[in-house]
């Protein structure tokens, strides 16, 4: 399945004799000589899924209170995680920051020619920001305003164009009123603008600023704007118009959109049960659970019982320790092998000291750049993300999910969810034993972390402070975790 | 509590493929709509293609060829609304597609059926949904709309002209009563509405993918059909598909590795790459693996390249740099075993071809998307990726032919694909193995080893 994220670097080449190659290092990519000391060139080592020379400027439209802050978050979360520099320009945060104190609706009255000279600026900056973005080595901006005039999708469609932007608009269209009243409920009460009033008069204030865009909305239209590109979301999806995709960054942004969903719904991430492996301190291999491990595996069944989840799905990895666990837990699950942990190539079923004591350059390797290193004839946690998209992308079409898998995995995935960092990746906290449950709230997600009170080896190993090739053994293996 | 050892064996090698979770219990029928000449039947075919690929079993039902079976075509008038009689048997064929949708679905494993054909009334499409609901099958509906006389003057000179229905027509009568045809739909054709149909699964393809409408996806493989349709086009293009040059690990019959190209691999990527030249491609994008041996010769071609892990050789996991008669020494039974389901067997710590076909799923998604494309890649990777395109089997992949220093030349013409040999004239060892005769776990080592191609 799926549409995974593809790695792609282009590579300009002599036309006569063909270059020798040296592999980076780091990434196990081959790539021509000559290199800048030795070291990877790093535009060559980017991996990025479009290698659209263009960035793209993302547009959202749509009245108040339907959606555009939280797609355009979603969105973003999801680009950084697949690899693409994404970041949003919420008008809204800067209109704020201009006018320091919101009063009232009246500030968004269509006569009201103070406000909207403001209102403008605000739009202005925001664009000379995202101009700065782009140009900085961001590969796509999320503009998230409301746009609700083609006068305003004119203007910026003409500062896209004097800067080699492409354009793709998302609008969101909703008539339905309880989402837009949950909506309000959900982020608009709690905003900046709102910490002094009651829920009343807030909602109150609210429906009127909505009130003050709705004369003046110019919908997308199927004629006028034919030769834009544009997905029109309707009714929190139940139907889209797309038009005019240009490019593959364009076609997946679309296919994520469609995707999503906003049914309230738990996903509980937990690792299998203590393996024999873990117990001797040995990355990879295919283990079975060991006593303790069986143990967390009962507890499991007992928690998920617990839950009285409707319609829960349990996905396993294909390998033996995930399986063993989900098996315990008596509900039909799914094999995926892409949860299936990630590979360390020549060092599978090494410890640690092993692996210092034979690959000690890969090991300092690793701890410099522990996201992009790829263990010799193995996989990176960047590779894993690619292998990984296609779970997340039917873990957002999904409702209810448990996902029995592997630390490195469980840490790819959270990081989707929690939008970490690839430098923070590499480094989340996955114990044994302990069931996460995220539940999505707002913006963002609520975590639960659940000890199931059955005892585990240690498996995090922090990054030690040495990371240098010169280094000691002991300082190398001063983070490693305790084993038998 | 320990699991089976054999039970654990035929999960790890049977299951339902990596990245495409169990389906729905339901299995799904396809409906297209639209009037002749909008490509319904080469988006059914196509379709067909790829979800049979990605290993949902899917098959076409035209209606046009139930017609022909029962009725030999004189002309438009058969079409004509006010033909009674003609209206009959139009309806009994419909009727015999279905009953052969419902075999199909209940009794030979199939999980997508396509009905191609004009289902242009709101009746019509009343009476497959019931039907469907009646059996418990899903619906989705895909409706292509076209206004470009262009296109579709394009379409008619390209499959209808040369229709079994116009065998002894000349290009002018057929045009000429296939546009009075057309005619004869357009005044009852009712297009699918926004607001009757809203909870109808649906997708409108406009004007040949410039704008689509998407409406009630319900499930995993809607969206995956949607977006499918979504990337797919008809600009005329060309893609090349090429394995490295020969290789170090080639010359000795060594399989997988990471080794560079030999003296006579370097040879056939320079001539790869005056052939290209040659070919005066027009923004010609060229796609290699992470490995040496792919890189290495698109060196040789003085164009960009973009490197993809994706198209990675298959992971042999253990066996990796074995020879055959080591593979056949060191583990007998995984060998006897690959034999017997070549498609389905995966490598200790390894991959299976099923398994690659996942992998390569985003590579073919972007193949789609693009022109005129040049991928050098590896034997299994290349299979994998022919077969897609023209249209293998599960069981014919994995012997699909595709020797060293030969590029083959695929050209999009009609329903299929066009396909030219280009070979190179620089010799290379043969890496082909054929199926052995005896494939029992039994077997003696030479029976095995009959089909091994020679090597250094």
């Amino acid at each position: 399945m799926h549409f995974v994220n593809v790695g792609m670097e282009a590579r300009p080449s002599n036309a006569a004799t063909p270059r020798e190659l040296t592999q980076n290092p780091l990434k196990k990519i081959w790539m021509p000589l000559p290199c800048k000391n030795g070291l990877p060139d790093e535009r060559i080592c980017q991996r990025m899924v479009c290698m659209t020379n263009c960035p793209t400027l993302i547009v959202t439209v749509g009245l108040p209170a339907r959606g555009k802050t939280y797609i355009s978050k979603k969105l973003t979360r999801y680009l950084n995680w697949i690899g693409v520099p994404t970041k949003e320009f919420n008008v809204g945060q800067y209109r704020r920051e201009c006018l320091k104190i919101y009063k009232s609706f009246e500030f968004f009255r269509p006569d009201n020619e103070e406000g909207l000279k403001i209102r403008q600026q605000c739009a202005s900056t925001a664009l000379n920001d995202v101009r700065q973005y782009l140009a900085d080595g961001g590969q796509v901006a999320v503009f998230d305003a409301t746009n609700t005039t083609r006068e305003r999708r004119e203007t910026i469609t003409a500062f896209a164009e004097q800067n080699g932007f492409k354009v793709f608009f998302v609008e969101s269209v909703c008539e339905d009123p309880e989402v837009i009243a949950e909506n309000i409920v959900q982020v608009k009460l709690a905003s900046p603008d709102y910490t002094n009033c009651n829920t009343e008069d807030a909602m109150e204030d609210f429906k009127k600023r909505i009130k003050c865009y709705e004369n003046s909305y110019e919908t997308l239209d199927e004629v006028l704007d034919r030769h834009l590109s544009y997905i029109k979301i309707m009714d929190v999806g139940r139907r889209y118009l797309v038009n005019q995709v240009q490019d593959h960054i364009q076609s997946r942004i679309v296919y994520y959109l469609m995707n999503i969903h906003i049914t309230p719904r738990s996903i509980y991430l937990c690792r299998h049960g203590e393996s024999d492996l873990n117990v001797k301190g040995c990355i990879g291999g295919d283990s079975g659970l060991s006593p303790r491990g069986k143990e967390f595996a009962k507890y499991l069944q007992q928690f998920i019982q617990s839950q009285e989840i409707s319609d829960l799905k349990v996905w396993t990895s294909q390998m033996k320790r995930t399986i063993q666990t989900a098996e315990a837990v008596s509900v039909p699950y799914e094999q995926w092998k892409a949860l299936n942990e990630i590979d360390a190539g020549v060092c599978e079923e090494m410890m640690y000291e092993e692996i210092q004591q034979h690959y000690p350059l890969e090991f300092a390797m690793r701890d410099q750049d522990k996201y992009r290193y790829r263990y010799p004839k193995g996989e990176s946690y960047e590779d894993l993300v690619q292998r990984l998209e296609p779970v997340i992308m039917e873990l957002e079409r999904q409702e209810h999910v448990l996902v029995i898998c592997h630390q490195a995995v469980m840490r790819c995935l959270l990081a989707y969810f929690l939008d970490k960092t690839a430098e923070e990746l590499p480094y989340l906290k996955c114990p044994l034993h302990t069931v996460l449950k995220l539940t999505p709230v707002a913006y963002g997600c609520k975590v639960e972390s659940i000890y199931l009170n059955v005892d585990a080896v240690n498996t995090h190993r922090e990054r030690p402070e040495n990371v240098e090739v010169s280094r000691m053994a002991e300082e190398a293996l001063l983070t490693v975790p305790a084993h038998q | 509590m320990e699991l089976p050892n054999m039970e654990y064996m035929m999960r790890r090698r049977c299951d339902s493929a990596a990245s495409v979770p169990q389906f729905t219990n339901s299995p799904t029928l396809i409906v297209m709509v639209g009037l002749p000449a909008r490509g319904k039947t080469y988006i059914s075919k196509k379709l067909t293609r790829y979800l049979n690929w990605i290993g949902v079993p899917t098959k076409v039902f035209n209606l046009g060829q139930y017609r022909r079976e029962v009725q030999s075509y004189k002309s438009f008038e058969f079409f004509r609304p006010d033909n009674e009689e003609a209206m009959q048997i139009r309806k009994a064929c419909a009727s015999n597609a279905l009953k052969d949708v419902v075999i199909y679905f209940s009794k030979e494993h199939g999980q997508v059926a396509v009905f191609d054909a004009t289902n242009t009334t709101r009746e019509r499409r009343v009476s497959i949904v019931s039907f469907a609901k009646e059996k418990g099958y899903k619906v989705f509906f895909v409706e292509s709309i076209c206004d470009d006389p262009d296109i579709i003057a394009q379409n008619i000179a390209d499959v209808k002209v040369s229709s079994p229905d116009y065998l002894n027509c000349d290009k002018e009568e057929a045009l000429a009563d296939f546009l009075k045809r057309i005619e004869c739909y357009k005044q009852t054709y009712v297009p699918l509405d926004d607001e009757k149909d809203r909870r109808l699964s649906y997708i409108k393809i406009f004007n040949v993918g410039s704008r689509y409408l998407v409406n009630c996806v319900r499930d995993h493989i809607q969206s995956r059909i949607v977006y499918y349709l979504m990337n797919i086009h008809v600009t005329p293009r060309s893609i090349y598909l090429s394995r490295h040059g020969e290789s170090n690990m080639n010359l000795l019959g060594r399989i997988g590795g990471d080794s560079g190209l030999s003296p006579r691999g370097h040879k056939y990527a320079t001539a790869l790459g005056t052939f290209i030249k040659s070919q005066h491609i027009k923004d010609l994008k060229v796609w290699t693996s992470h490995m040496k041996r792919t890189i290495q010769t698109a060196e040789h071609l003085g164009i960009p390249y973009e490197q993809w892990k994706a198209l990675n050789e298959i992971d042999a996991g253990v066996c990796e740099e074995m020879t055959y008669e080591e593979i056949q020494d060191n583990h007998p039974e995984e060998f006897a075993l690959r034999d017997q389901d070549k498609y389905r067997y995966r490598y200790p710590k390894g991959e299976s071809y099923e398994d690659l076909v996942h992998r390569l799923e985003p590579v073919i998604m972007e193949l789609e998307r693009q022109e005129n494309v040049l991928v050098v890649c590896h034997q299994a990777v290349m299979r994998c990726l022919l077969a897609y395109l023209l249209d293998k089997t599960s069981d014919e992949l994995p012997y699909l032919k595709c020797p060293l220093h030969t590029a083959l030349k695929l050209t999009p013409v009609a329903y299929g694909c066009k396909v030219e040999h280009v070979f190179l004239n620089i010799e290379a060892v043969n890496t082909h193995r054929e199926r052995p005769g005896n494939v029992d776990v039994s077997r003696d080592p030479e029976e095995a080893l009959k089909t091994i191609p020679d090597h250094f």
